[in-house]
């Protein structure tokens, strides 16, 4: 097992070189450059720049190299820590993600934790309860959590907060602590932010998994194990809990690994809705903006983050199960 | 000699969309105290379906919905009170004791019928626990006894094992193992050896009997093979949609079959003396579909001896017939 993740662990580097080169040229691929649209964006707001001062600045930037050199720039800046100035914000991009990422890998676990722990016991008790009032009441529940789109709930919410209880439910920080150093309070704060954003997000989750779980229970029920384990005498839930449930979470493990990824891009309009300071809006911004570098960073972190992600989920799995770890 | 278990009247129904299967419909038999009692009969005839119900292991949305399952309880003085277990709740705590503890099954697919994720060593000792008051220490001792005691080649290390790595022959050993795992008073075996290749399963009843012997218990056997039942039964059942056509002691069964459908079942048996070239005989049609039951005796569309107007306009009753055996069938009226 230990020797399996190290494997998987050696081939990170590669997996992330390959990556990186698809990430930067795919960027790179929309014709024109974060120049050209700076320049747009100029002349929508009325003024212009001379032929002299766009060279200037495509030099200043690196633009005016071919693109091998500029990938190996990039590149070579990130291998010594340098991940390189946004062009758009014309900051450090270290500066720029940091505490949005930790936000963002926060607000998933929480979504992630939320989901799961409604979504895993309601699956339960529907299949266990087939074709009970309790059943269908959470079919309903699950087939409005898929249909209704997650930034329309974040706008219901927002307005029920804010039209019945006078709070604002937007941002993930009272506007005292919005530029606060870290301390105390802040994480408190932040915890009180947090769980309604995560709350919204996790409700799409919950309902397709609750109705996967349900599913996946329905089939392992009438497996002539579960008969047995009732023929041994067993209470029907504690024989529930310990065979069929196990079998029927396995096939859920495995898609844990997409989870962030997913959410990194899923919560982009929730996180604009609800102006929440996490990665989605800053990478739409920076692919809008040709803002290329920040935009690659944020592309392999994320693609860093699907990689750990699998590897989590497949080594989950195959503790879980013991005809995978045979394979391994 | 009073029975262990005594089934009356037993209708096990199923109520589905498209109508009611009657399953079990009016099943009788006694089971005594060490006595090995074979349940033959086709495929669909509600063998397993009668030991089900007998475990009131019948899931929705069938029911047990008539007679009476008289099982002589033994509570933990030793003292025997007979219970009815038609009357206990499926799900119910009293049911729950006597299941595992002392009435046992052993299931038709070993494979299927251990969790494929837990080690049988984890289930076996799951069955100890529920019912017997001992530390986890001493349950893995008696799981390992009991293994070996089955034949289990190095049970210690196999309770690690998961049962998916062992053969056929030794995983229906392990599961052999777990029901005896609380010296069952009755043990059920439903077709234990279909699953398994003909070699095997000789070793598999052979041993069935040595431990039989050794915890004297009761064993009802299912099965559709008549070899296997000459084999190993002491009394025999002949079972035909959902009710009991004979009932018998196996050498009358065997030998002085009354029931037409008995005796067609005997006729169909290969026999290695029959001349060559000559057609074995069969049954004339098939089983009716469970939605459309005959009236009256359910074996008359295809019984050689069916007599208009009788057959199939009521239902014959199981009578005894001399002091061995019974039967259901007007021409014993």
């Amino acid at each position: 097992m230990t020797q399996y993740i190290i494997k998987r662990l050696l081939l990170l580097p590669l997996l992330l070189f390959i990556f990186s080169v698809f990430a930067f040229f795919i960027i790179q691929a929309p014709p024109g450059d974060f120049v050209t649209s700076y320049i747009a964006e100029l002349a929508a707001s009325g003024s212009s720049m001379d032929q002299a001062q766009v060279e200037a600045l495509r030099e200043q930037y690196g633009l005016d190299q071919p693109m091998i050199v500029q990938y190996f720039r990039w590149v070579g800046g990130m291998l010594r820590g340098n991940f390189g100035v946004s062009l758009d914000w014309k900051r450090p991009i270290m500066e720029l993600i940091k505490e949005r990422l930790l936000l963002t890998v926060l607000l998933g676990a929480m979504t992630f934790i939320i989901s799961w722990s409604l979504a895993i016991p309601i699956g339960i008790i529907s299949a266990t309860k087939k074709y009970s009032f309790i059943d269908y009441f959470f079919t309903v529940f699950n087939y409005m959590g898929v249909a209704t789109p997650t930034f329309m709930t974040a706008l219901i919410l927002m307005w029920l907060a804010y039209s019945y209880f006078g709070v604002s439910v937007t941002g993930l920080f009272s506007p005292e602590y919005v530029d606060a150093p870290w301390s105390l309070a802040r994480a408190m704060d932040l915890l009180k932010h947090l769980w309604l954003p995560a709350l919204i997000l996790a409700l799409d989750g919950t309902a397709r998994l609750a109705r996967v779980m349900r599913a996946n229970l329905l089939d392992e029920l009438n497996k002539p194990y579960v008969e047995m384990a009732r023929a041994k005498g067993m209470s029907e839930w504690r024989l529930v809990l310990k065979y069929p449930v196990h079998l029927a979470i396995n096939p859920l493990v495995s898609t844990i690994g997409w989870y962030l990824p997913m959410l990194f891009s899923g919560s982009v309009i929730v996180a604009t809705v609800l102006n929440l300071p996490t990665i989605g809006p800053l990478l739409l911004r920076s692919l809008t903006n040709q803002d290329m570098f920040l935009a690659g960073v944020i592309v392999l972190i994320y693609c860093f983050l699907a990689i750990i992600g699998t590897l989590i989920s497949d080594v989950l799995l195959a503790w879980l199960d013991p005809r995978i770890r045979m394979e391994a | 000699m009073e029975p262990l278990l005594s089934v009356r009247g037993l209708k096990t129904y199923f109520y589905l969309d498209e109508g009611t299967v009657k399953a079990v419909d009016g099943v009788d038999f006694d089971v005594f105290p060490g006595q090995i009692v074979g349940i033959v009969g086709e495929s669909g005839c509600g063998k397993s379906v009668t030991i089900k119900s007998v475990l009131r292991l019948i899931q929705n949305p069938g029911r047990v919905v008539e007679g009476e399952i008289l099982f002589r309880h033994q509570d933990e003085d030793g003292r025997e009170k007979t219970i009815d277990l038609a009357q206990l709740d499926p799900h119910g705590k009293a049911i729950r004791s006597i299941r595992g503890a002392e009435i046992a099954l052993i299931p038709q697919e070993p494979m299927a019928s251990f969790s494929p994720v837990h080690t049988i060593g984890d289930q076996i000792m799951e069955a100890v626990l529920l019912h017997q008051d001992v530390s986890k220490e001493e349950a893995r001792r008696i799981s390992i006894e009991r293994l070996h005691e089955v034949g289990m080649p190095n049970p210690e290390q196999r309770m690690k094992a998961y049962s998916w790595e062992l053969s056929g022959g030794l995983r229906q050993r392990a599961m052999i193992a777990m029901s005896l795992a609380c010296n069952p008073r009755l043990l059920i075996a439903d077709e234990p050896t279909t699953a398994i290749d003909v070699t095997t399963q000789a070793q598999v009843l052979r041993l069935l009997l040595d431990l039989q012997e050794q915890h004297n218990m009761a064993v009802i056997f299912i099965t559709h093979d008549l070899g296997v039942i000459a084999q190993i039964a002491d009394f025999v059942v002949v079972m035909y949609l959902g009710r009991v056509m004979e009932t018998g002691p196996v050498e009358d069964i065997f030998f002085h079959p009354q029931h037409p459908y008995t005796k067609a079942l005997l006729e169909s048996i290969p026999s290695i003396y029959a001349p060559a070239g000559e057609r074995l005989p069969t049954i004339e049609g098939s089983i009716p579909h469970p939605f459309s039951r005959p009236s009256g005796c359910p074996f008359y569309p295809r019984c050689k001896a069916f007599m208009p107007g009788v057959c199939n306009t009521s239902t014959p009753q199981l009578k005894p017939i001399n002091d061995r055996q019974a039967v259901s069938c007007f021409l014993y009226d």
